[in-house]
């Protein structure tokens, strides 16, 4: 009844003050909310303040590279199976038969970017003039791949060959493990460039030489562990520089794959038989034995050409702390496990542990000094299983740092020194995270099978670079051609190789016979092993 | 001619019924002005990765809105300006009617990009139990309820409009109509 009154009322005289008063009473709600607003978000805002003032966390900014102008850098790629290809197409060449692929996958899926991205992927300005693989049909391949309007690239059937080819200026090593260090000392000797896969060398005693040969040569080497190029690392860095953790006493990083293909089970070509492969050369200086084709395409599962889990994953994950702590080569690793899964005729092992110790390894402390000293770096590793769960964690007195693929998650430790009043006053919550970087935040990715998204996780896929998707061997691979061009530092060269090679060659050893392995870090020598031992491991007296 | 004012007295609430309504209509104003105001304030959300995560039978579509960057950001930009357009409208009673339904529409399409049916699982953890109602469903009808029973009119600057409009026609008009 009062709304027929009130009508009535503004009919006859307009707006009235009742009237006023109900069109605008929902005003002082806005006020409320505008009020109870800014309060939040001030509160907020002070309480990540203190915390980042606190942490002063720089998500880093990339090295610097050089531009890619000027004569096209001419490339071999030697040795063109599964990363041969991903190298080659992230350099800038991707095989018809793929693009049809990413294409057809693009099309059913919205979420598969791969091939988006490769075509966004900048213009290295390279050109491969020569191609070197074992197999016909790969060479083949290789060489439809990498032909253009301007570029009539060569196969040749040696490395040597290639190398000596006043065509090349570089070349970018794919091979198995055991021909890694032969060809990067030649390559060296005869001053061409070189990107070798990691594991960097095979064998301990090749190692020094490869270093010696690199170190004499001025030439650009570059060992590929892309994940130095993801942003998550650059930003962990920054972490660990501040102090935001720490003492940290314990490392875990881990391995789980579950399938064929991470069990190193790859694909035998059908058209894989002694006419189409070269299988003299491929043997090289491993054991002498008859043509067998599952050794050629599946050698990662034998010592005689790979190195395990140790040259395959452990190097990846060594480099991954080696890239944030500088630690180097441990004082001593042990190594244990066995063929509990894929009991196929393979002589590695598919479960394996590592435990590296740096006992006089010093970093940032929040308590007395000299209480805090010294850490452990252990490696966790199985191919038959593919629990998610297990982290790449750096444990420090006050924090913990948790590393997966692009984003970093802290959480206070809520035994912190430096955290204590923080925590008491109730800024900081160690059950929330202190500090999480994730530049994906925004975009969605589309990783296809298990192995890649274990890749993925570990940062080896892709990173980004303000805020676009980007092949992080492509970023890798970049930054070597600059060093090339330009003079740039490469961040994984000889010295970090040479870490990342005998640290994992330590393991091996200590797998291989049953017994803890020593570093004098003053002699650069493995102190308790004798060199027929190492020889004995290296297949070298067999 | 009915003016908007008589047609709201024809409502006939009571002082009760004007409260409840009212007092519903601002609370879901509040809330989505908020959720407006906290993404316009947070210079990196975009709908992306929500929509991304869509499921049901109108996934491809939300799918297709994320995945073009020019789409998505006409998305995000009236998700942010529609929030905050609708939750003031509710609020301050300002087309209340028109309010309500973009409100309907809006969410709408939260509910079928990520419907709670039986076998859809969302990367996006909710933060309770759902099965075919949640609470997106509920705001849904709740405004659906304000559309059909708007308030404006009794509290809000709706009454104002009317009233400045009615003022304009003849009085007599006016007075001539039943109320």
């Amino acid at each position: 009844m009062e709304n027929n009154n009130n009508s009535n009322n503004s009919g006859k005289k307009g707006i009235g003050r009742r009237d006023l008063i109900k069109g605008l009473a929902a005003v002082p709600v806005l006020g409320a909310l505008a009020f109870s607003t800014s309060k939040k978000s001030s509160y907020d805002q002070n309480l990540k303040n203190s915390i980042l003032r606190e942490l002063n966390i720089d998500a880093s900014i990339p090295p610097p590279t050089g531009p890619m102008a000027g004569d096209p850098i001419r490339l071999g790629i030697i040795g063109y199976g599964i990363r041969g290809k991903q190298l080659v197409k992230a350099a800038g060449f991707m095989s018809r038969e793929e693009k049809e692929k990413l294409q057809k996958s693009a099309l059913e899926n919205s979420n598969d970017t791969r091939l988006k991205d490769f075509m966004d992927q900048e213009n290295l300005n390279v050109k491969f003039t020569g191609v070197c693989d074992l197999f016909d049909i790969r060479a083949e391949e290789a060489l439809e791949t990498v032909t253009t309007d301007d570029n009539q690239p060569k196969r040749f059937r040696t490395y040597q060959e290639m190398l000596a080819s006043p065509d090349i200026d570089g070349v970018i090593i794919a091979t198995p493990d055991h021909w890694h260090a032969p060809i990067s000392i030649d390559a060296a000797r005869a001053g061409k460039h070189v990107y070798v896969e990691k594991c960097m060398t095979h064998k301990v005693n090749e190692t020094y030489e490869l270093y010696d040969a690199v170190k004499a040569s001025g030439i650009i080497f570059q060992v590929g562990h892309q994940h130095r190029q993801t942003q998550s690392f650059l930003t962990a860095q920054d972490v660990l520089k501040k102090n935001v953790l720490g003492h940290v006493s314990l490392v875990q990083a881990c391995t789980n794959r579950n399938s064929d293909n991470g069990a190193w089970q790859y694909n035998i070509h059908e058209k894989a038989n002694p006419e189409t492969i070269d299988w003299q050369q491929f043997l090289g200086n491993a054991p002498q034995i008859p043509f067998n084709k599952e050794h050629f395409f599946r050698w990662r599962k034998w010592w005689e050409y790979g190195s395990g889990l140790a040259g395959d994953l452990l190097t990846h994950d060594y480099d991954r702390i080696n890239c944030l702590f500088k630690m180097g080569i441990p004082k001593s690793a042990t190594a244990s496990g066995g063929i509990y899964t894929h009991n196929d005729g393979r002589d590695v092992p598919d479960v394996y542990h590592v435990i590296m110790e740096y006992p006089d390894f010093k970093m940032g402390t929040s308590q007395e000094n000299g209480k805090e000293k010294g850490f452990t770096f252990m490696y966790s590793a199985t191919l038959g299983n593919q629990f998610g769960g297990r982290n790449t964690l750096l444990m420090g007195h006050d924090a913990t740092l948790e590393l997966l693929g692009n984003t970093i998650t802290v959480h206070a430790d809520s035994r912190s020194t430096r955290y204590q009043d923080m925590i008491k006053d109730k800024k900081i919550d160690p059950d929330v995270p202190l500090y999480a970087y994730n530049p994906m935040a925004n975009g969605v990715d589309g990783v296809t099978s298990a192995t890649a998204k274990y890749f993925a996780n570990k940062g080896l896929l892709f990173t980004y670079r303000n805020g676009k998707r980007v092949d992080s061997t492509h970023l890798h691979i970049r930054e070597w051609l600059s060093g090339i061009r330009n003079g740039t530092k490469v961040s994984c060269g000889i010295e970090e190789g040479f870490e990342e090679a005998i640290s994992a060659h330590m393991t091996t050893l200590a797998f291989k016979l049953g017994r803890k392995i020593e570093w004098d870090a003053d002699a650069k020598k493995i102190i308790n092993v004798t060199e027929e031992e190492i020889d004995q491991c290296d297949f070298i007296t067999i | 001619m009915k003016t908007e004012l008589n047609k709201a007295a024809t409502l006939n609430y009571s002082n009760g019924q004007v409260t409840a309504l009212v007092i519903l209509r601002m609370l879901i104003g509040w809330h989505l002005l908020y959720e407006g105001v906290v993404k316009l304030y947070n210079p990196s959300w975009s709908a992306g990765s929500f929509l991304m995560d869509s499921k049901g039978i109108f996934s491809q579509f939300f799918f297709d809105l994320a995945s073009n960057p020019a789409v998505l950001n006409v998305v995000d930009f009236l998700n942010v300006w529609g929030l905050i357009a609708i939750g003031l409208g509710l609020i301050l009673g300002l087309f209340n009617k028109a309010a309500a339904i973009a409100g309907v529409v809006l969410l709408s399409m939260y509910y079928l990009s990520h419907p709670p049916f039986i076998g859809l699982k969302y990367a996006l953890p909710s933060e309770g139990s759902y099965l075919i109602v949640n609470k997106n469903l509920i705001e849904i009808f709740a405004l659906v309820v304000l559309a059909v029973f708007p308030t404006g009119l009794q509290i809000g600057i709706d009454r104002l409009i009317a009233l400045a409009r009615g003022k304009s026609m003849k009085t007599e008009e006016l007075e001539k109509e039943p109320a």
